[in-house]
């Protein structure tokens, strides 16, 4: 079964400039290694990392007219930073993934299962 | 009637078994679930007439499982390709489950691990193990929690939902989660009895049946996972306070502290299987909080008089608590014992430092430390100080019993 683990952190820009790059380069690092252990356990499918909200367009419904605007769907303390989708045979494997996931330590990972139809 | 309430009484007994039994065999709670109710509903019928078997649980799994065999049949009739195929697989490993012999393997571990998922809201964990492994109706477990049968049954439907959308397995943990899990088996036992033994405005049956159920899962845990010290310690625990029941409220219905209670009224027999439990604990491998606390327990009802509490031992064994376990209740309870041990002063020392770890302003808001503090106080002889503190704790009590205790107290203070 395919699951979603969503990727909620406090934005980037709440850390202070300085230290900035080196903690993403240090994060990314941490993701790059995760990764391989998901690729060589055969749970990996995708990943994708995404771009600060700033740069998110959201598309509404009001009435009959689709209006486009400007920002993320709500604005939240912590944000979807990204996305990875695993191969697992149940939850608690997805969850043993996760809580490896070294965005764990900084955020929130909310593993959501695929759909699967009704019986 | 009296042969009616004996045949749902086995039943009961056997339910939790059969139940887990099918839904290891075929993976599904509500499939498993309505066809344990068609084979309950046959053996009420059948029994009477024909005598209880020899082993009612394998009577009733094979009745249950020629009730999924039937029930997909009929679905694969119905159903269309997709489905069918699936359908088919299911219906293959009923058939052949049948043909096994009648041997009920014991599958309650696994489904215990199940009910009590951390990934399961605490309150659905709470239901679910009440449903499936224990023999109370959801009106029952309705009532005993004060909610809605409507509320509850949507929690379970949500619980079992979750379990198959989100396929939580259905097996023991291995090694590296086990302790984590175990702990979440065990806090839902120890949960389910202390709604039970709380004064809550439940009705008294009701809040019996939950304290008779915790012990019944707290018993079969120690029997399925017999090397657990923990497992045998939170059995140990409930029995000896269970033990004390009679003897806690007063005839006017107020609480009656430990060293006070009449100790003619505390059941020796519970006593007993509490020390026997305690002692198969020790003998495990590890000493964990649910040990002390049961060693604590001993320590009271082991005592010939309250006046001869050991109290020494008592606040050293809260000392050990506090290290495996810290929080403020163990700080409140051990702040009493060594006021008892050491003098009153010693105590109110003790709750003095939880003030700046907790922040003032929580301490405020809890009522045991403020019941805490004026039993000190009064120790203490420091009245004026101890009648305030009484206020402040009847201000924050919630219980007739509790608050029909501390009024008491109070009362002998002012003059």
């Amino acid at each position: 079964m395919q699951y979603a683990l969503l990727f909620y952190n406090p934005p980037l820009s709440q850390l202070p400039e300085p230290q900035r790059v080196s903690v993403v380069a240090e994060m990314l690092e941490e993701m790059r290694v995760w990764l391989g252990e998901l690729e060589r356990a055969g749970v990996f499918r995708s990943t994708l990392r995404l771009a600060p909200t700033e740069s998110a367009t959201s598309l509404r419904r009001d009435g009959a007219e689709l209006i486009v605007s400007d920002g993320p769907f709500a604005e939240t303390k912590e944000i979807l930073g990204g996305l990875a989708i695993l191969d697992c045979a149940d939850l608690d494997q997805a969850l043993a993934f996760a809580k490896r996931c070294p965005l764990a330590k900084i955020g929130t990972v909310e593993v959501r299962p695929e759909f699967a139809a009704a019986r | 009637m009296a042969e009616r309430d004996a045949l749902e009484a086995v039943v009961r007994g056997e339910a939790g078994l059969v139940l887990a039994a099918l839904i290891a065999r075929f993976g599904d709670f509500d499939l498993a679930e309505d066809a344990l109710q068609d084979a309950v509903q046959a053996a009420l019928e059948r029994w009477p007439k024909d005598g209880v078997p020899a082993r009612p649980a394998a009577w009733l799994t094979v009745a249950a499982r020629r009730r999924v065999v039937d029930r997909l049949r009929h679905a694969a009739m119905r159903a269309d390709k997709a489905d069918a195929l699936r359908t088919s697989e299911e219906l293959r490993r009923a058939e052949q489950a049948s043909a096994e012999d009648d041997d009920v393997p014991d599958e309650r571990l696994r489904l215990l691990f199940t009910c009590c998922h951390p990934a399961l809201a605490p309150e659905a964990r709470v239901a679910l193990t009440l449903r499936t492994l224990g023999g109370l109706s959801t009106e029952a477990v309705a009532r005993a929690f004060l909610l809605p049968v409507t509320t509850l049954a949507k929690r379970l439907e949500r619980a079992k939902g979750k379990i198959r959308d989100a396929r939580i397995p259905y097996r023991v943990p291995p090694a590296a989660e086990w302790a984590e899990r175990l702990g979440s088996v065990l806090a839902v036992v120890y949960l389910i009895f202390n709604e039970g033994y709380s004064a809550t405005e439940a009705e008294p049956a009701a809040r019996r049946a939950l304290c008779e159920e915790a012990i019944r899962l707290a018993r079969l845990l120690a029997a399925l996972a017999p090397r657990e010290g923990e497992a045998h310690a939170l059995l140990a625990l409930l029995l000896l306070h269970d033990a004390r029941r009679d003897a806690r409220f007063a005839a006017d219905g107020g609480f009656v502290p430990l060293d006070e209670q009449d100790r003619k009224r505390w059941r020796r027999e519970e006593i007993g299987a509490g020390v026997t439990a305690l002692r198969a604990a020790a003998a495990c491998a590890e000493r964990g909080p649910h040990q002390v606390q049961a060693a604590i327990a001993a320590a009271h009802v082991l005592a010939p008089s309250g006046a001869a509490t050991p109290w020494g031992t008592i606040a050293a064994l809260y000392g050990e608590l506090e290290a495996l376990a810290p929080s403020p209740v163990v700080r409140v309870n051990r702040a009493v014992a060594v006021g008892r041990a050491r003098g009153p002063e010693a105590g109110l020392a003790l709750l003095a430092e939880l003030e700046p770890v907790d922040g003032a302003a929580r301490l405020a808001d809890y009522q045991p430390y403020h019941a805490a503090r004026a039993d000190l106080l009064r120790r203490a002889g420091r009245a004026a100080e101890a009648a305030h503190a009484y206020r402040a704790a009847l201000a924050l009590c919630r219980g007739a019993p509790e608050r029909r205790f501390l009024a008491g107290r109070l009362a002998q203070l002012e003059p």
